[in-house]
């Protein structure tokens, strides 16, 4: 499973990867979490509000920081 | 309509009630003394705000989920002087956080959305919202609030226009036009996942806000008079035919959201700044700031930039004045 963080580096787009990398370990998934700092890729996702979660190249939430429940719910689903 | 809605609130029994009990009762403070008197507003005030706050931030929360900015430009895209008020308004409702600057300016002109037309959004995102809007209206009265509101909208509207004018699409760094967006890849959330993201929303926001709100609620109660700004009062009071270019240019580089405004506005009008001034030095404040401006620069060449600050610190400076004289 692929996830990515998409985001400039902001506080925000911090704590999504925190919470994304703690979701992976806790549900035990063999998934890699990649931050995307660039923004012709992030716009390549049609994404304007970061942070934004990404799960197998499909967009789940933009422009708000899940918790880590609620990623684990987007990972469970996208399994 | 509006006036028999805030006299409504106004007078809410609860919270006068709450207010009575706490200092009266609970306390036993004396009405008839000014602490008693001044403990009871205080009382009274930030629990209509608070409870104010909570209702209308999480209704427009759940409202604003169904106009994120991947959708809002493509109401935008290709239109005249209708796309700046359209955007000046849709900036209201939009949530805007800096750090977003980047892609939602990007997407915004990749989307054929006008300069001018995208700059009336940024111009209006940060600096109109809904927090200003209560805090205004419950720290002093609907007249003000809706004044704030009317002069955002205009300063983003005119502004907009301005720099669309002026043609400087040139002055837009060049790898910006590009970059290719994809559209229709966000999925649309079930209702209760978008109530449950503006619960956790508006919580985060009270938690951020909360010591601004207390403490302007505090000076406005009569806690005042030990705070320095005498300085502030001195350069931009009532005789100093400058104040408004003042009070515009410090608020410049000062970055706060709205609400961590208000207490210095509170501080601002207590220490006799007119209130044209006092409202002009809130929205400089708000709608540029140092670090904003250092994200923009990503995208926006000096020149640009430049003609940015320029053009909205006029129309707020104008502004400034027109009320400093009709009110």
């Amino acid at each position: 499973m692929d996830v990515k963080i998409l985001g400039s580096g902001c506080a925000n787009c911090h704590a999504l990867e925190a919470a994304a990398k703690e979701a992976v370990a806790e549900l035990g998934l063999d998934a890699t979490v990649e931050m995307v700092t660039d923004y012709t890729r992030i716009l390549g996702y049609g994404v304007m509000s970061t942070p934004g979660l990404v799960i197998d190249d499909k967009v789940i939430v933009s422009g708000r920081v899940p918790s880590k429940e609620e990623v684990k719910r987007f990972l469970a689903g996208a399994v | 309509m509006l006036t028999a809605f805030s006299q409504m609130i106004g007078q809410f029994a609860p919270f006068e009630y709450l207010a009575d009990l706490i200092s009266y009762r609970i306390f036993g403070f004396d009405p008839a003394t000014t602490f008693g008197e001044a403990f009871h507003f205080f009382v009274g005030d930030i629990s209509k705000i608070f409870v104010l706050l909570t209702i209308i931030v999480f209704v427009i929360a759940v409202i604003r989920s169904y106009f994120p900015p991947e959708k809002v430009k493509n109401y935008l895209a290709r239109r005249g002087i209708t796309g700046n008020i359209l955007a000046a308004s849709l900036g209201i409702v939009t949530p805007f956080c800096s750090c977003s600057a980047v892609p939602m300016f990007i997407g915004f002109v990749e989307s054929g959305v006008p300069l001018g037309v995208t700059f009336s959004f940024l111009i209006s995102a940060p600096t109109v919202n809904e927090v200003a809007l209560i805090l205004l209206w419950g720290l002093f009265g609907w007249k003000i609030a809706l004044l704030y509101i009317a002069t955002g909208l205009v300063v983003a509207t005119v502004g907009g226009v301005i720099i669309g004018r002026l043609n400087l699409e040139r002055f837009v760094e060049d790898y910006v036009w590009k970059i290719k967006f994809n559209d229709g890849q966000i999925a649309s959330p079930p209702f209760r996942e978008r109530a449950a993201a503006a619960w956790v929303y508006t919580k985060d926001l009270l938690k951020g806000i909360w010591p601004y709100v207390v403490f302007g609620i505090g000076v406005a109660a009569g806690v005042h008079g030990w705070v320095p700004v005498g300085f502030v009062a001195r350069i931009a009071g009532p005789n100093n035919p400058f104040a408004v270019v003042f009070a515009v240019l410090l608020g410049i580089p000062l970055y706060s959201n709205a609400a961590g405004t208000i207490p210095i506005v509170q501080v601002l009008l207590e220490k006799g700044l007119p209130l044209g001034t006092a409202l002009a030095f809130m929205m400089s404040v708000t709608a540029i700031s140092l670090p904003e401006l250092v994200i923009l620069r990503k995208v926006l060449k000096p020149r640009l930039l430049l003609v940015f600050v320029a053009v909205v610190s006029a129309a707020i400076i104008f502004l400034g004045y027109l009320f400093n004289i009709i009110l």
